[in-house]
């Protein structure tokens, strides 16, 4: 039981830490409970569609059908975070301000919610085919534990969500006019982090065999394989041997957010005042490195 | 700020997509395209795959022998009933296998050493080391 716990906790909290992310940057903007629970929904949804189909998927384009479909999603809720931290910064600074002067009565911003709607879908349909094909497993196999690790996947489950709902509580007690300036950043890490993710599932299903090298290990000081290495990896693409096309791809992907967010608020707002927002926070996240 | 300034940036047309917010969309496809064009380690050169089978949740060989410093490949099948997740931080690979399923498991060019790797899903007995030497 104890085992199911771990494996399902561990795979459900990084869908979670995404979600408490996405619920803290759209606070305020109307419907965005709907559409994060449309996202989990569908999410779950997907995660069923491919564990059944997980075999032939897997046999799909020379046996890389899977690394192939890891990374397209991956780049397509990349494209998204990309698209909602730029636009973020052209209009985050008069969302901003209207949290703090209207209380939780934002107009603007709908139509963007749908893209991190689909992140999250994306995050759940990874994370969730795991659990699916896990559990699905057991109950194929039978065997007189099976009540209990059915057990410990629904406690794993509900250890998830409560780390996603710590996260949300956690980023909640930022003040307002910090918050969009630390779910921008964060999510612009995030992104680089998929990017970087996206790369070693090319690299797994032998595309993109090009400076494979690992550039440092750090597996002594924080494993990828323990639950904080995992953390770590979701929050900000941590992982302890990464590659040289991986930091190349993470750099690029933090460096175009934070270029283009910049570019927009110049066009936006000429006579800008000084920097809060979510381009000086990456650029602050970038001096510190990752990947 | 004044009030003139606060009222006008409310009422700024909000869902006006600015034309640079398209470029990462095209790029970061084009990028992946650019990676997935770029010529991998030629395929004949490599040797042929190395067999693995998944039995009872165990795998069989668990000590696979690979030259170091050359990419193989691992060709696992799960012979359970339930599916298996190949996965090793060390080897970079997490790769689900389906029940009764089959998968290529593609390592890198490795230095000299062990690297273990297990199914996710039985931890318990499913546990293998790579060795390249």
């Amino acid at each position: 039981m104890l085992a199911a716990l771990v494996i399902v906790f561990r795979e459900v909290i990084e869908a979670g830490l995404i979600v408490g992310i996405v619920l803290a940057a759209t606070r305020g903007v109307p419907g965005r409970g709907r559409m994060v629970a449309l996202g989990v929904a569908g999410g779950i949804a997907g995660a069923g569609l491919l564990a059944a189909f997980a075999g032939r998927l897997g046999a799909a384009f020379a046996g890389a059908g899977q690394e192939l479909f890891q990374a397209g999603v991956l780049i397509a809720a990349v494209a998204m975070l990309a698209w909602h931290t730029i636009w973020m910064a052209s209009h985050g600074r008069a969302i901003a301000r209207e949290l703090r002067a209207l209380g939780a009565a934002v107009s603007s911003g709908r139509s963007k919610l749908a893209m991190l709607g689909v992140v999250v879908g994306i995050a759940v349909l990874r994370e969730g085919s795991e659990v699916v094909l896990f559990l699905y497993g057991i109950a194929a196999t039978g065997g007189s534990s099976a009540p209990g690790i059915v057990l410990g996947g629904t406690l794993g489950v509900l250890a998830g969500a409560a780390v996603a709902g710590l996260v949300y509580r956690g980023l909640l007690a930022i003040p307002a006019g910090r918050l969009l300036a630390v779910t921008g950043w964060l999510i612009t890490l995030l992104a680089a982090g998929m990017a970087s993710q996206a790369v070693a599932f090319l690299q797994q299903g032998g595309f993109a065999e090009l400076l494979v090298e690992p550039v440092w290990d750090t597996s002594w000081l924080l494993a990828d394989g323990s639950i904080v290495g995992r953390l770590a990896h979701t929050l900000v693409g941590y992982t302890d041997q990464p590659d040289g096309l991986q930091l190349l791809v993470y750099a690029a992907t933090v460096a175009t957010i934070t270029l283009l967010a910049r570019a927009v608020r110049a066009a936006a707002a000429p006579s800008s005042a000084p920097s809060s927002g979510p381009d000086s926070a990456a650029r602050a996240a970038r001096g510190r490195g990752a990947a | 700020m004044p009030l003139a300034t606060r009222r006008a940036a409310r009422i700024a047309p909000p869902l006006v997509t600015p034309p640079l917010v398209a470029a990462p969309l095209v790029a970061l496809p084009l990028v992946v395209m650019a990676l997935l064009a770029a010529p991998a380690t030629p395929r004949a050169a490599e040797p042929a795959p190395i067999e693995v089978t998944i039995k009872d949740h165990r795998f069989e060989p668990a000590e696979i022998t690979v030259p170091a410093g050359q990419a193989v490949r691992l060709h696992v099948r799960n012979l359970d009933a339930s599916a298996e997740e190949f996965d090793s931080p060390s080897l970079k690979v997490e790769k689900v296998i389906a029940a009764h399923g089959a998968a290529v498991v593609h390592l890198r060019p490795l230095k000299p050493g062990r690297y273990a790797f297990t199914g996710e899903y039985h931890e318990e007995t499913a546990h293998g080391t790579v060795i390249a030497q």
